[in-house]
């Protein structure tokens, strides 16, 4: 699959705004029928990222490549192969979800059924009531099916989840992972590590626009920042970290040196957003020394 | 983009599927503006509120454009009718199409219809169909106001009707034309109402909509010519007012062919300025 060629492809982007460069210098690809995270705190560059791939906005410098077009230069066939859920959309809202979806499916050549995506977001129920009058939570699953109605090639989700409740999110989970087996290529970007953990494929973590690092979502960050974490509380009553790929026998070890069951005892795995925080943080030296003391098994 | 990005590769259909979704949009543009009791009462029911109060409030001091005998002339409604019409033209486009497309930009509207393979040329269809539609409804139903609860009579002659035609569709368009390009100048959707209302308020004062404008003093009847609303109102005031009338218009005649020609002067003033300014998105440096 990754030797067609990419979906997506940027080379050395640059974007700056005077004399402030809001993205400098980003690569990377996005390969048929993958999902990619792009993390970043906010400010880091990633919505001028996946606003000049969408064609809203112009770059400085670079080269930028979208289902094989230039998005400067894309028209309308190429935007009937996108599908794009923005970060946020206050419309007024004074057509029902029936209407709304009904009048963009009309836009692409060949929709979904509206119904079948009403359905998909789980807003059967809400089809007859006017956008307006929903729930925030709601308006944006309205953004979601509005992104997936035209049957994209290429879907741009920017940070889709935001405003859901729990339930919602996962089942908007399962609605993304029945578009990639569709085959749907999708750019994800989200503040949730753990949606980003359970939909990427591959991340790419982008911090004061530069591309900090880039590989599988559970390879990202390197094995180093993976390597599993032993934590206990010690006679004294302070708090102890060790990490260890082992860390049954760290754990064992402990016991047969206290003798005793150890105080507050957790074998911590680093979650994707550990790992994110340890890039993200280890960019910006000045915070190391808020981290907590580790000792090393 | 701008709207001439359109251009490029277009997907099967062209122009055939401009039209199809133009005419899409209208149906769209039209049923959300009903929904919005903002637009309807500002826009639409305006005019008709206007002239219940003209007529409510001058309506017994006699006749307009009487004979020193006191006869003859016409009524107050009568007087303000093609004024009212008028001013109906210049909200259901201008006043009307600025709020509404400066709302979009500032809301995302825009934005989310620039990301769908509609083309730029369909979301102007709809928004000049949906002022049409709408503009037609409010001049139809003025008419009827007129005739049957204000008890005005109403040109017979064809040839009157068709001036009207004329005039109203030309007035419209041009308007809706100047409304898309006036909505580039607020800066959010919030501001659009405090911009847009003094202007055409404005213009409403001096083109002869509330005050008769043979009233007016001359430096303000040559302002006010300058601007395409005194034009519809002339316009109007040809179709419905007496031929004696035209005697009060400060070149003694309605001067038809001058008000076609301001008229067209402002539609492709509105025309290119539609062109420049409008964008899906502000675009960024």
């Amino acid at each position: 699959m990754t030797s067609s060629a990419p979906v997506v492809r940027v080379r050395d982007l640059r974007k700056s705004y005077g004399s402030v460069d809001a993205v400098s210098g980003i690569s990377f690809d996005i390969h048929p029928g993958e999902t990619f995270a792009l993390l970043g705190p906010n400010g880091a560059g990633k919505s001028t990222t996946i606003e000049i791939l969408e064609g809203y906005r112009d770059r400085t410098s670079g080269e930028v490549s979208v289902l094989g077009v230039d998005p400067r230069r894309a028209g309308l066939g190429w935007k009937a192969r996108l599908g794009i859920v923005l970060q946020s959309a206050t419309e007024s809202g004074n057509v029902t979800v029936t209407e709304q979806l009904t009048h963009f499916a009309g836009f692409y050549p060949n929709p979904r059924p509206v119904g079948e995506v009403i359905e998909a977001v789980g807003l059967q129920s809400k089809a007859k009531t006017r956008i307006g009058k929903l729930s925030g939570g709601q308006r944006r699953r309205v953004d979601v099916a509005l992104g997936i109605v035209g049957r994209p090639e290429l879907l741009f989700l920017d940070e889709p989840t935001t405003g859901f409740d729990p339930e919602a999110r996962h089942q908007f989970w399962d609605l993304v992972r029945r578009l990639k087996d569709e085959g749907t290529t999708i750019l994800l970007t989200t503040h949730y590590l753990d949606e980003a953990a359970r939909l990427g494929d591959r991340a790419g973590v982008i911090n004061e626009g530069r591309l900090i690092d880039i590989g599988a979502i559970d390879e990202i960050g390197g094995a180093e920042a993976r390597v599993p974490l032993v934590r206990w509380r010690d006679e004294t009553g302070a708090l102890r970290q060790a990490r260890s790929q082992e860390p049954a026998r760290v754990v064992a070890e402990l016991v047969a040196a206290l003798g005793r069951e150890p105080g507050d005892l957790e074998v911590i795995r680093p979650s994707l957003e550990d790992v994110y925080l340890g890039l993200v943080r280890g960019a910006r030296p000045e915070t190391e020394n808020n981290r907590e003391t580790e000792v090393r098994a | 983009m701008s709207a001439s990005s359109t251009a490029t590769s277009a997907p099967r259909g062209g122009l055939g599927r401009i039209l199809r979704l133009g005419a899409s949009r209208v149906g769209y543009e039209t049923r959300v503006y009903f929904r919005s009791p903002d637009s309807v009462f500002f826009t639409f029911l305006f005019p008709f509120i206007m002239l219940g109060i003209f007529t409510a409030a001058f309506g017994a001091a006699g006749n307009i454009g009487t004979a020193p005998d006191g006869s003859g002339g016409i009524s107050v409604g009568a007087y303000y009718l093609p004024g009212m019409l008028a001013a109906g033209m210049l909200l259901s486009g201008v006043q009307n199409l600025a709020v509404d497309i400066a709302g979009e930009k500032s809301d995302g509207t825009l934005k989310r219809l620039g990301g769908t393979p509609l083309s730029p040329l369909s979301y102007f269809m709809g928004k000049i169909g949906q002022v049409l539609v709408t503009g037609i409804l409010q001049a139809g139903l003025l008419l009827l106001v007129a005739r049957f609860l204000l008890d005005i009579e109403l040109p017979s002659e064809p040839e009157t009707w068709l001036t009207f035609a004329w005039v109203f569709l030309f007035g419209v368009i041009t308007s809706a034309f100047l409304g898309i390009a006036l909505s580039s100048l607020p800066r959010s959707g919030k501001s659009a109402t405090a911009v847009v209302i003094p202007i055409v308020l404005i213009l409403q004062f001096i083109s002869g909509v509330y005050l008769q404008f043979y009233a007016l003093p001359e430096w303000m009847q040559n302002v006010a010519s300058l601007f395409p609303l005194k034009w519809m109102a002339q316009g109007m005031r040809a179709v419905f007012l007496p031929e004696g009338f035209a005697s009060l218009e400060p070149s003694d005649s309605f001067d038809l062919p001058l008000v076609a020609l301001n008229l067209a002067v402002w539609l492709v003033v509105g025309l290119v300025l539609s062109r420049l300014t409008f964008r899906w998105i502000r675009r960024d440096s």
